[in-house]
């Protein structure tokens, strides 16, 4: 009954969707003020029936309703109670509806936020946000609902995949997801300045925060994915360049471009036609990234839901959603467009040099990801594209891009040039340069020349954020959140640089068969296996190995890895142990039973590891800082900021016109000191 | 810079940057692009020894032999009308096994060994892969015993990943 109730719920949240849609984009078109005031009500409303429709499942998850489809395929009576919420979104159908959840939420909070903007605006922004969720609602509810019953019910249910059933799988998805959904904002933003065709700049200072926010989120899903993988398939990978992977980091790219070039046409007026080009790809690639997933086109871990009329149905959305906003581009961006000087070394140029690196490493992911794809299209022959093919491809966007940015966090606006933060910036290179060739020869030992390269990158990138920080430190004046925001992700991508820099060139491997009392060396680490035991897990049985490591002859480290055989799938699962420290992971992973009393393993030696997704959270924290910072300023003041002209159905705002322009004057104008946030 | 000049360092850094960086992937593609085969096409001797690729089929039954005490296995796969010896000496994934389908990355040797320096692991216990499953419906369609064989494979395998779903729809759970 329940779900049945979920399933009316979801159908009630699709009609309001369209409402939403039809009275946002229409309203202001005609000029209908009350058709404007209802948008807000029907935003609200879909949420409210979006969650009804997520509460049921839910419920029928806790209560272990397997007359329901998706409990059945996906839980069961032994799996523990946490897992069975999590299970939720434990495939396709599910995590389809955790999408609309999540897309309904930002909405809401669009909505929430939009008394600082026009009402017209807000009301086209979520009128576009309202066509985007009725689109997924149809998809889930046409193509893979998670409300169909199965008659007779089983007794009991398949459960959830082993591999899905810990901790940060429960957060990875809905945290992506935030990432993912969270750039609909953006896009919605952007095709609401289009429609209008706004001449100024406002909408890139209101459309900021947002990007910021799910950037921030992608990030940090992003990692978790990572994290997840590394420890949870077992086998101590944690990038595949998966085409799932791709999907989310593509996004992320182009969201980073996406965030530099929002600075220059908040600041300056600069790039708009650009900027909007790259709100519209970063909202594309996330829906690229939902069909490449979906449809099951392409080999992958994740490729759980294979299905080609989902695939159809996703493609023809993608067509119309974003061949709609290529023609508005086409139609309005020219207009918009405005012009200024720069001269070479000025801020401008090096977000220009951010923007065109940073797209070309995202078309080298997009080419790898897609290029298998399009060749079994064109029966050229089944491929596959991995790392011997990204990891050098994709440095070479990247590597300039490192060498820029710590000069271009201090280069000025529009006229250019370093100022004092010169000389700070030779002087930081030299400890840089320094810092990196103890690191790489004097303690990693490592000869290969792209190693204390990109250290040296990483490091002047850290030290070069401290500048800004330092200086008003001195001073005793406070640093800016958006400044701060600034540094801290900057640093954050000095600490990424650093991790994936020496857990590439450093690690070591080995995989072994040993007998209880036997031990292998892995770098300056000796792993000694001790045998194990047969224990009994919640709802497995397991082999529990103890393994010792030592380093110079004392004991560092206790592991217990596992194999598992799962009750109900039947499936078998390494759960490697690890030891995890800032320096290095020591990990081990146990195989089969070889016969002769030994088993295979898996033993591994990852220094610095941590501070790969540790980078990954500092970058993201820089992004939260933005957005609390602007709070704290009193965030986008757009509705006083208007001139009175622009806002035909909001007559309270006109008398602030005058001091609105003063204010919008003052947002044009970089900071007293000439560096405002980037 | 004047408006034009700006204009122009655009246009020539995004083609001086998109030209290279195209050049350079080109060239990391035709190197490092690995072809995927099964064993029909193997054994029409389309493949030199030495030359990587990724070679896709099923485990053949009875097929698979450890050293003990090591790491080395041996074991064979087919599409039921050729098949091809493998060679493997790192730890096999969790969801290898007998009769199900595989992965692997690696070469021939000059006896027509498959050296395979990589079996993918892939984390559903029902999962063909679909170069796979598309070298068995190849098989399937072509008849025969091992058409019959193939065909057999496809259903075991479509059975188990919709194990509950199919299952007990017919009320069989």
């Amino acid at each position: 009954m329940v779900v049945e109730l979920g399933n009316y719920a979801l159908i009630l949240a699709m009609l309001l969707a369209a409402a939403q849609a039809f009275f946002g984009l229409a309203g202001p078109a005609l000029k209908r003020e009350r058709w404007v005031a209802a948008v807000p009500s029907a935003a609200c409303g879909q949420f409210v029936f979006v969650a009804l429709a997520a509460g049921s499942l839910i419920h029928a998850f806790v209560t272990n309703d397997f007359s329901v489809r998706y409990v059945a395929e996906n839980s069961n009576t032994a799996l523990p109670l946490f897992y069975r919420v999590t299970a939720m979104w434990g495939a396709h159908e599910g995590s389809m509806l955790l999408w609309i959840l999540v897309l309904s939420l930002w909405t809401l909070a669009v909505v929430v936020r939009s008394r600082y903007l026009p009402r017209e605006f807000a009301a086209r922004a979520l009128g576009v946000l309202g066509l985007l969720s009725f689109g997924f609602i149809l998809f889930t509810l046409a193509t893979s609902s998670p409300f169909g019953r199965l008659i007779p019910a089983p007794a009991d249910g398949n459960s959830l995949n082993p591999a899905l059933q810990d901790p940060a799988f429960a957060i990875h998805p809905p945290i992506l997801y935030a990432g993912y959904v969270g750039f609909s904002v953006t896009f919605a933003f952007a095709c609401a300045a289009m429609i209008e065709g706004r001449r100024d700049q406002l909408w890139a200072r209101w459309m900021r925060p947002w990007t910021v926010s799910a950037w921030a989120f992608l990030a940090c899903g992003i990692a978790l994915g990572s994290w997840w993988a590394y420890y949870e398939l077992g086998w101590g990978g944690y990038w595949f360049w998966d085409p799932v992977e791709n999907a989310s980091f593509m996004p992320w790219l182009v969201g980073t471009a996406l965030i530099h070039s929002l600075a220059a046409t908040e600041k300056r007026g600069l790039f708009k036609g650009w900027t909007l080009l790259l709100a519209i790809s970063t909202f594309s690639l996330s829906l690229l990234g939902t069909f490449l997933v979906r449809s099951g086109v392409l080999v992958s871990v994740h490729s759980f839901a294979a299905d080609p009329t989902r695939g159809v149905y996703i493609l023809v959305f993608l067509c119309l959603m974003i061949g709609g906003a290529l023609t508005l581009y086409a139609l309005r961006a020219p207009a918009m467009q405005s012009n200024a000087g720069f001269s070479l070394l000025s801020r401008e140029s090096f977000l220009l040099f951010n923007n065109i690196l940073l797209t070309i490493a995202a078309a080298v992911v997009l080419a790898g990801t897609l290029a298998p794809m399009i060749s079994e299209t064109l029966k050229l022959g089944t491929l596959s594209v991995g790392a011997p093919y990204f990891n050098p491809s994709f440095l070479v966007p990247v590597l300039p891009l490192l060498a820029l940015v710590a000069i271009g966090m201090h280069a000025r606006w529009k006229r250019g040039g370093l100022g004092e933060a010169r000389r700070s910036l030779l002087w930081l290179l030299g400890i840089a340069v320094a810092v990196a060739l103890v690191l790489a020869f004097g303690v990693y030992g490592h000869p290969m020349p792209l190693v204390p390269i990109a250290a040296t990158f990483g490091v002047w990138i850290i030290l070069s954020a401290l500048i800004e920080p330092i200086k008003h430190l001195r001073r005793r004046v406070r640093l800016p959140w958006s400044v701060a925001g600034m540094c801290v992700a900057h640093i954050g991508l000095g600490v990424f640089v650093l991790g994936l820099t020496f857990v590439n060139s450093n690690s070591v491997e080995r995989d072994v068969a040993l007998k209880s009392g036997q031990s292998a060396q892995i770098g300056s680490y000796v792993f000694h296996y001790h045998g194990g035991q047969q224990v009994v897990g919640p709802n497995y049985d397991a082999f529990r190995a103890t393994v010792t490591v030592t380093h110079d002859g004392h004991q560092v480290a206790l592991l217990h890895p596992e194999r598992r055989q799962y009750w109900v799938q039947g499936t078998v699962q390494t759960k490697a142990a690890i030891a995890a420290s800032v320096p290095r992971d020591l990990l081990a992973a146990m195989g089969n039973n070889v016969g002769a009393g030994a088993w295979s393993m898996r033993f591994q030696y990852r220094p610095l590891i941590r501070l790969v997704w540790l980078g990954a959270l500092i970058m993201a924290l820089g992004g939260a800082l933005c957005v609390f910072g602007r709070r704290q300023r009193g965030p986008v003041r757009a509705a006083a900021t208007l001139p009175a002209a622009a806002l035909p159905l909001g007559a309270g705002a006109a008398p602030a016109g005058a001091a609105g322009a003063a204010h919008a004057m003052h947002s044009v104008m970089p900071g007293p000191g000439g560096k405002g946030a980037v | 810079m004047t408006p034009r000049r700006r204009r122009l360092v655009w246009v020539v850094a995004i083609l001086a940057g998109v030209g290279l960086a195209s050049a350079l992937a080109l060239r990391a593609f035709r190197q490092n692009v690995t072809f995927y085969f099964d064993p029909s096409r193997v054994a029409a001797g389309l493949i030199k020894p030495g030359e990587g690729f990724q070679l896709g089929g099923m485990v053949e039954n009875g097929s698979l032999v450890r050293t003990p005490g090591t790491l080395k296995v041996r074991f064979v796969v087919t599409d039921f009308k050729h098949s091809v010896p493998v060679h493997y000496d790192k730890v096999l994934p969790d969801l290898f096994r007998e009769g199900a389908g595989v992965v692997a990355h690696g070469h021939l040797d000059r006896n027509g060994v498959f050296i395979a320096d990589d079996v993918l692991a892939k984390h559903d216990a029902n999962y063909m892969p679909p170069p796979v499953q598309r070298t068995l419906q190849r098989t399937a369609a072509s008849g025969g015993a091992a058409g019959a064989q193939a065909e057999a494979a496809i259903a075991d395998a479509a059975h188990a990943s919709g194990a509950v779903g199919a299952g007990a729809a017919e009320g069989v759970h």
